[in-house]
């Protein structure tokens, strides 16, 4: 037997014997199911901990990562062969968050050896979450004109100033934050990436609602907080540069998680909201408009998901990818701003609730998750910011 | 399935785009265009590319063919399409020789396509009919029984290359109605043969096309290819593996118009500037690009599912000819847009691919018609 299959069918056998038999079929549901852990963890279900525990335990929660910082040291067929398994039998991700998919990647490719030993194996077990501190009232787009302030002392950083859309921020322990150390030059240049605990004395944070009525955002505000210098990655003022790659990884994880909703066999969602909504007519939906319309979108996703497959297929023959994260980005999100719209404008009025009787909760939810996928296109970089980024950097257009 | 293209493909790619840079310039199809050749295309060169092995790409080794796939031929047809080469893959390889290599007797391969694979001559696919538009199954042209054969009557249109073509495949009805999937048969015979006039048709996109009359045109019962009745199962398999040939010469045919424009943008000054700097068109280029991006994944997927003939072929092949007829149609309209003035004068070649991308767009069914084929397809 090839190695490969070899550790497929031990992986299969393990997870067989480990996995909480109340998760197999449980799967990734919604956002308030998954495991984020951290110092103030929840649970869906006790089993969810369970089942973080045993696989950190395997260092299986960051397959891919070395193993000497908590990861599972796979290689990338490995990597996929677990993924392969755990998603056959229905199993939620064991832990999940920014950690995972964007600190992370940043540390295993800027950290000292001492940072990369501390945040990830604590990223790894569960024990720590981390959130995101980049966007500022005054710097969006424009993110390089951030104003936050820090001030050097001795050994120490005194920050302040005020962070915005800083997803999740009041379940967070720690926060990877951008920094103006030198106000001086150009603005790029003055910038520098740090680490910084929430429990920190002088760090604040209140949710920020929108329009959807609950929000996981936050603004964070700094008020003379005092960080080790030791804090920084890669070098101060340096911080663009490690900005900018933890912006790809971001917008890879979105496109992600967008991605993976290809649903080429089986009856898709917006046939089966087509059918009860609109109504059949010969097995087909009675409404030709909309029958179109939700072709239209199952399509856009199969290709988007095969133009997704073609880069990973491309990466693991050794082709460099270039700014297709931003690619992936903007089609990830809008297929999904569309295709939420799409399902409101199906159910019709009976979207219109936003509470009480008369509308089912998967009325409301639907409702309440399209107005949340109007932040898809703003969060994590602008549609139009990076149709700039491809113009400049894949196409070669003169600024 | 793999979308990464494998090291002898990328070869094959490369030594397709070397050729037709080099052989065949768009110039070439303009003085074709201008000399109002009737073959539409040049045998010389159809011969050249014939023995670097390209007519035979998919077929048997025993016709002269090299037995490799579809991933293979669709990278030569996407050279082909960046410089608009008019030679027949589509009428003489994709349909023809697809229908001779699947539904063919030994005899009639040996008669028919290993002259073909070996480019000494050309068949052409009569079965489009007025009205028929992307209706496979809409065929009035009839084969009555006659003697030991067949007698063939009726009208065919938009031949493509059926005017110069040495031997047509016919789609006739031997049963039912005008519109009953059922009935339909092929036959194969010489163009010349009595009973079998040809009118010239130019195309927008000034390829050769014929209006082709049957006057009670006599064959042998071993002109038929495969079973009596059995032609449209032949056909619809064929034209889905044309369609995703086609798909390749299309996304060939928008990559190169998109260079042309962006090009254009970073020469062309106005205010003083490129007009390249503008963001209201570096938007507009980048979500074409996106769009070209999609095209070469579906295509390549389309190309892989027939190669391994996975059952969700013909999904694919929608999704791809959806995708692509929106995608050349768009960037044909913003490239001729981003010329400005001069993208619609003739001597600016951006106004051939704005109207290779029309034709190809309407041919072998649009994107409302591949939706709704996706949305039957899946039930619904």
């Amino acid at each position: 037997m090839p190695d490969i299959e070899r550790f497929r069918s031990e992986t299969r056998s393990w997870l067989e014997a480990n996995a909480p038999k109340s998760l197999v079929g449980f799967g990734s549901r919604d956002l308030e199911s998954y495991t984020w852990g951290g110092r103030n963890a929840t649970f869906a279900t006790p089993d969810h901990k369970v089942w973080m525990d045993v696989m950190a335990e395997k260092q299986w929660t960051a397959p891919s990562w070395p193993v000497e910082y908590g990861g599972g040291g796979l290689d990338k067929q490995e990597a996929h062969v677990l993924a392969q398994e755990i998603a056959r039998l229905e199993l939620p991700a064991p832990v999940d968050g920014f950690g995972f998919t964007m600190i992370g990647p940043v540390l295993l490719q800027y950290g000292t050896e001492e940072q990369k030993k501390t945040h990830l194996t604590r990223i790894c077990c569960g024990e720590i979450r981390w959130c995101q501190g980049y966007s500022e009232p005054g710097a969006g787009s424009d993110l390089a004109s951030l104003k936050t302030r820090a001030v050097r002392e001795g050994d120490e950083f005194v920050i302040n100033g005020q962070k915005v859309w800083t997803s999740y921020a009041d379940h967070s322990d720690w926060i990877f934050a951008l920094v103006r150390t030198d106000p001086d030059v150009k603005k790029q240049e003055g910038i520098t990436f740090i680490l910084i605990d929430m429990e920190s004395e002088g760090v604040s944070v209140s949710p920020i609602p929108l329009i959807s009525g609950k929000s996981p955002f936050c603004e964070t505000h700094f008020k003379d907080v005092r960080v080790p210098v030791a804090n920084v990655i890669h070098k101060i003022d340096a911080g663009w540069t490690v900005a900018k790659a933890l912006l790809g990884h971001e917008r890879t994880m979105i496109a992600k998680v967008f991605g993976s909703s290809r649903d080429t066999t089986g009856r898709g969602r917006l046939v089966e909201l087509g059918a009860r909504y609109l109504g059949e007519t010969d097995n087909r939906i009675a409404d030709p408009h909309f029958r179109s319309e939700i072709a239209q979108a199952e399509m856009d996703s199969a290709v988007f998901g095969y133009a997704v497959q073609r880069m990973s297929d491309q990466s693991k023959a050794g082709h460099q990818p270039g700014a297709e994260s931003s690619m992936f980005k903007i089609l990830g999100t809008e297929n999904n701003m569309r295709r939420s719209e799409l399902e409101v404008r199906i159910a019709g009025p009976q979207s219109l609730g936003w509470d009480g009787p008369g509308f089912e909760q998967e009325e409301l939810d639907r409702t309440r998750a399209w107005l949340r996928t109007r932040g898809n296109s703003i969060e994590g970089g602008t549609s139009e910011v990076q149709l700039n980024i491809i113009a400049k950097h894949v196409l070669g257009l003169p600024d | 399935m793999n979308l990464a293209l494998t090291d002898e493909q990328e070869l094959i790619a490369a030594t397709a785009a070397d050729f037709m840079r080099e052989k065949s310039p768009v110039s070439r199809f303009r003085a074709l265009r201008d000399s109002k050749d009737v073959v539409g295309y040049s045998k010389s060169l159809w011969k050249e590319m014939a023995e670097l092995g390209w007519a035979g790409i998919p077929f048997d080794e025993k016709n002269g063919g090299a037995e490799m796939g579809m991933a293979e031929l669709v990278t030569v047809l996407e050279a082909a399409g960046t410089c608009l080469a008019p030679e027949p893959f589509l009428s003489s390889v994709l349909l023809c020789g697809q229908i001779l290599h699947r539904a063919g007797s030994e005899e009639q391969k040996k008669t028919w396509l290993d002259p073909l694979i070996d480019g000494t001559h050309c068949l052409a696919l009569a079965n489009q009919e007025a009205g028929s538009r992307y209706d496979l199954a809409k065929v009035a042209t009839k084969a009555v029984r006659h003697r030991d054969g067949y007698q063939i009557s009726g009208e065919k249109i938009q031949v493509l290359d059926g005017y110069a073509a040495d031997a047509l495949i016919v789609c006739a009805r031997t049963s039912g109605a005008d519109d009953d999937p059922n009935g339909l048969s092929l036959f194969c015979l010489e163009a010349g043969a009595k009973g079998v006039t040809r009118a010239r048709q130019e195309r927008v996109d000034h390829r050769s096309t014929a209006v082709i009359q049957f006057d009670a045109v006599a064959v042998d019962a071993s002109a038929r290819i495969g079973e009596e009745g059995g032609g449209l199962e032949i056909l619809g398999q064929v034209v889905d593996i044309a369609t995703v040939g086609l798909c390749a010469e299309m996304l060939g045919g928008m990559s190169q118009a998109f260079a042309l424009a962006i090009e254009h943008l970073k020469q062309r000054e106005q205010f003083g500037v490129k007009i390249g700097t503008f963001q209201a068109l570096k938007h507009r280029a980048a979500r074409l690009f996106m769009e070209i991006e999609l095209c070469r994944a579906a295509v390549l997927a389309s190309a892989r599912a027939i190669d391994e003939r996975d059952d969700r072929v013909a999904q694919l092949v929608s999704l791809a000819k959806a995708q692509c007829s929106d995608a050349y149609v768009h960037v044909a309209n913003e490239a001729v847009q981003f010329f400005g003035g001069v993208g619609v004068t003739d001597e600016y070649d951006i106004g051939f691919y704005l109207k290779r991308a029309r034709v190809a767009e309407l041919s072998f069914g649009d994107s409302a018609f591949h939706r709704d084929r996706w949305a039957s397809l899946r039930s619904y």
